[in-house]
């Protein structure tokens, strides 16, 4: 048998990128808050078990187009959404649709680090425990250490899981929250901007995260850093004033892509 | 010159001198105002403060000080005889002696010399010009009046020439003062920073000689009652009949109204915290901004009812209303149509008490949930928790301590309440445990001691003064406490 490198393995997985199926397919997708229009018939769909970047200026729509997969815009007062989304096969705009199960399909990890005023403990068996996912205590400490391993930071934390989340620093809070998304068995993993509150070290470690988690889960993330975009994607989306300006595979995207805006923004022309 | 014209005319000279101390800044300046330190409305506000402020303090202190200088002067007039019974009779003749002079200055020059001369009735002269006096005038008031009424006048004139030459001297000192480099802008910020001090400080020293005033008086009542007696007595009888008489005196227990305080405060908070906190909590997540616009005024207009009008809706209204019913139910029951709710009870004033507090228990709890991050609840609701599962985990745990704290705040007003109960509870100090009886308060007891017409010597009276001090650590306690846990969770999210 043939013993290809890592990096081999993940070159041919890049460039097998176009057969991957779609785990969401958002077609014609349009957001208003109240009379302004926010996105304009956005038609991206996200592949299965990839990381895909989001990119663009500020108030581009990326952060909206990726609310409304799952359905956090609907927080929002006066907000509209139009078109269709799908997450394997199931309309997640239907007005039939449990949002609250969707939700637990489509986890989501925020710009800022929000740990709940609660231990370590306690905020990953959040999601567990509404959800019913565990029974036992003996199930909830497996599902609290694993999701804490998959999020690279059980070693720091399991001496003290019953100090509050709020205690840890920056980096170890934002890998708790990814914890505590993880711990709710998503299909995707939304993420908002995740490294922006973060220091270079540990920006890396969610980088290096994000690159694991891959594995098992489909990751949507949105982010102003070209490099992050570059360095943890497979796929990356180009938005512009509420516009798809083009979606790529992340190497082609950087190195020649199809549209003129692209090439500028990526250059830091504007942005 | 009156008072009033005199300040008038202090103002004026501020005035003139604002616009003198403006007009040499601009002088000085040379037409280019970037010369100046300051604006020269801060040169012109300076010298105004220098003309205002000094002569309005001398005339203030004046104003303190004259009467009482007149006073001792005219009581050294005051002949020998009068001056040796000493105290009450000295004063008592010089309350008379001003209202004779008040009563000269409206008659005419005959009607004086006819009193000097003794040919003319001191009293029924000066009745006649409307000034009554207490007792029959003896001649010497005569004389000892027109040395207040000269006084007065000379005293008048003194103080109008003295203020008017501060006025005018600070004016012009400060003028001199002003150049181009002169530091104005400075000066007027340390006369601001005075006056904001001096305000405080009134607010302040009010406060501290409201609890001495209760203190020394309620250290007057526990020499005629033991300290013991009172917060641990048991009874509450305080004999008003016996007041004044001497000897035996009523018993003052407090237990029976601390314990209908408490009681009453209890029932009341029990009605109030689970209405207003749901109240809250669908204002702060449910209701669309709209909604949240109209109700949240409405609800607070209830904590803008007078509580004696809260008081009138017990009595008329929820007294009776809970008395009918339980009638009814008790015949419904036993076939005896007796009421067990007595109008006056302590469930009323408890229910009514309840819907006055709502407001304040919706509405802070309401600015303590709307603190709560917004990353907090996207965080529950992005792992697919309910609304109410958000505000049940996440929410009211993390604010909880405002929220007791808000509680707490709340407890202290209900503890105060006066007028609601007096209507809805009676005045019985009774101790039961029976809700549908009537019980009274430490603050109705404060009322009830205070109506009438008793001197301020008897424990009777002096007992309201222990009431309210108890009353007042209570309450002072419960709001520090609250506080201390209101500022422990600000900590949290700053």
């Amino acid at each position: 048998m043939n013993i290809m490198s890592e990096a081999a393995v993940e070159k041919a997985l890049d460039q097998k990128m176009n057969t991957v199926p779609y785990k969401m397919i958002g077609k014609d997708v349009s957001v208003y808050y109240g009379e302004k229009r926010a996105l304009f018939d956005v038609n991206l769909n996200i592949r299965e078990n990839t990381v895909t970047a989001l990119i663009g200026p500020s108030g581009c729509g990326k952060s909206t187009f990726l609310r409304t997969l799952n359905r956090m815009n609907d927080t929002i007062e006066n907000c509209r959404v139009t078109g269709k989304i799908t997450l394997d096969e199931d309309d997640i705009y239907d007005p039939t649709i449990d949002v609250v199960e969707l939700r637990a399909r489509v986890g989501m990890v925020f710009q800022k680090p929000n740990p709940f005023p609660k231990s370590i403990y306690d905020n990953v068996a959040y999601g567990p425990r509404i959800h019913g996912l565990a029974r036992t205590k003996a199930e909830f400490d497996d599902v609290v250490e694993t999701s804490l391993q998959k999020a690279g930071l059980w070693n720091e934390v399991k001496d003290r899981l019953q100090e509050p989340g709020t205690g840890l620093s920056g980096g170890q809070q934002q890998r708790l929250c990814i914890a505590r998304a993880v711990a709710v068995s998503p299909e995707v993993i939304l993420m908002d901007e995740p490294c922006s509150a973060l220091d270079p070290i540990a920006t890396a470690k969610v980088e290096e995260l994000i690159h694991e988690l891959r594995s098992n889960f489909t990751i949507v993330i949105v982010t102003h850093s070209m490099q992050q975009a570059a360095r943890v994607s497979q796929r990356t989306a180009m938005f512009h004033l509420g516009n798809l300006v083009e979606e790529n595979d992340t190497d082609k995207m950087f190195t020649n892509p199809d549209d003129q805006r692209t090439q500028d923004y990526i250059m830091g022309r504007f942005g | 010159m009156s008072t009033s014209f005199l300040l008038l005319l202090i103002v004026l000279i501020g005035f003139i001198s604002y616009f003198a101390g403006r007009a040499r800044s601009f002088a000085q300046a040379g037409g280019k105002l970037s010369n100046l330190h300051s604006l020269p409305g801060y040169h012109g506000s300076y010298v105004a403060i220098w003309a205002i402020l000094p002569a309005a303090l001398v005339l203030g202190a004046w104003l303190v000080a004259a009467p009482v200088y007149i006073d001792s002067s005219t009581r050294a007039v005051l002949p020998e005889a009068v001056q040796a019974q000493g105290g009450a009779t000295v004063e008592l003749a010089l309350g008379q002696v001003k209202s004779v002079a008040g009563g000269l200055n409206r008659l005419t020059a005959e009607e004086v010399q006819a009193l000097e001369s003794g040919s003319a009735n001191l009293r029924s002269t000066l009745a006649a010009k409307g000034v009554a006096l207490a007792g029959e005038g003896e001649p010497y008031m005569i004389t000892a009046a027109q040395h207040f009424n000269a006084m007065t006048v000379t005293n008048r004139w003194l103080m109008s020439a003295v203020v008017l030459l501060i006025a005018i001297a600070g004016g012009v000192y400060a003028i001199r003062n002003i150049a181009t480099r002169f530091r104005a802008r400075n000066q007027v910020e340390r006369v601001m920073l005075g006056a904001l001090i001096v305000a405080s400080s009134i607010a302040i020293l009010t406060t501290v000689g409201i609890i001495a005033s209760m203190l020394s008086e309620a250290g007057r009542f526990f020499t005629m009652v033991s300290p013991f007696e009172f917060f641990f007595g048991t009874v509450w009888d305080p004999r008003f009949a016996a007041a004044g008489s001497g000897g035996a005196s009523g018993q003052f227990g407090l237990i029976p109204l601390l314990a209908g305080t408490l009681y009453i405060a209890f029932v009341a908070m029990l009605f109030a915290v689970p209405i207003g906190l749901f109240a809250a909590i669908y204002m702060a997540e449910y209701a669309s901004p709209r909604l949240r616009s109209t109700a949240k005024p409405l609800l607070e207009v209830l904590a803008g009812i007078p509580t004696i009008v809260y008081g009138f809706f017990a009595l008329v209204t929820v007294g009776p209303f809970l008395r009918d019913i339980s009638a009814q139910l008790n015949g419904l029951v036993t076939g005896n149509y007796q009421n067990f709710i007595q109008a006056q009870s302590v469930l009323t004033a408890g229910i009514v008490m309840g819907i006055m507090l709502i407001p304040f228990v919706s509405s802070l709890s309401d600015d303590i949930i709307t603190q709560v991050p917004r990353a907090l609840r996207d965080g529950s609701l992005g792992l697919g928790a309910t609304r109410s599962e958000t505000v049940k985990k996440v929410i009211l745990p993390a604010a909880l301590p405002g929220i007791v704290g808000a509680l707490l705040l709340t407890a202290s007003r209900a503890v105060g309440e006066t007028m609601i109960v007096v209507l809805a509870a009676g005045v019985a100090a009774r101790m039961q445990i029976n809700p549908f009886e009537p019980m009274t308060t430490v603050t109705v007891k404060i009322v009830n001691q205070l109506t009438g017409d008793l001197e301020f010597t008897s424990p009777q009276t002096l007992v309201a003064f222990a009431l309210g001090i108890t009353l007042f650590v209570i309450t002072l306690g419960l709001n520090i406490y609250a506080l201390y846990i209101v500022r422990k969770y600000r900590e949290q999210y700053e």
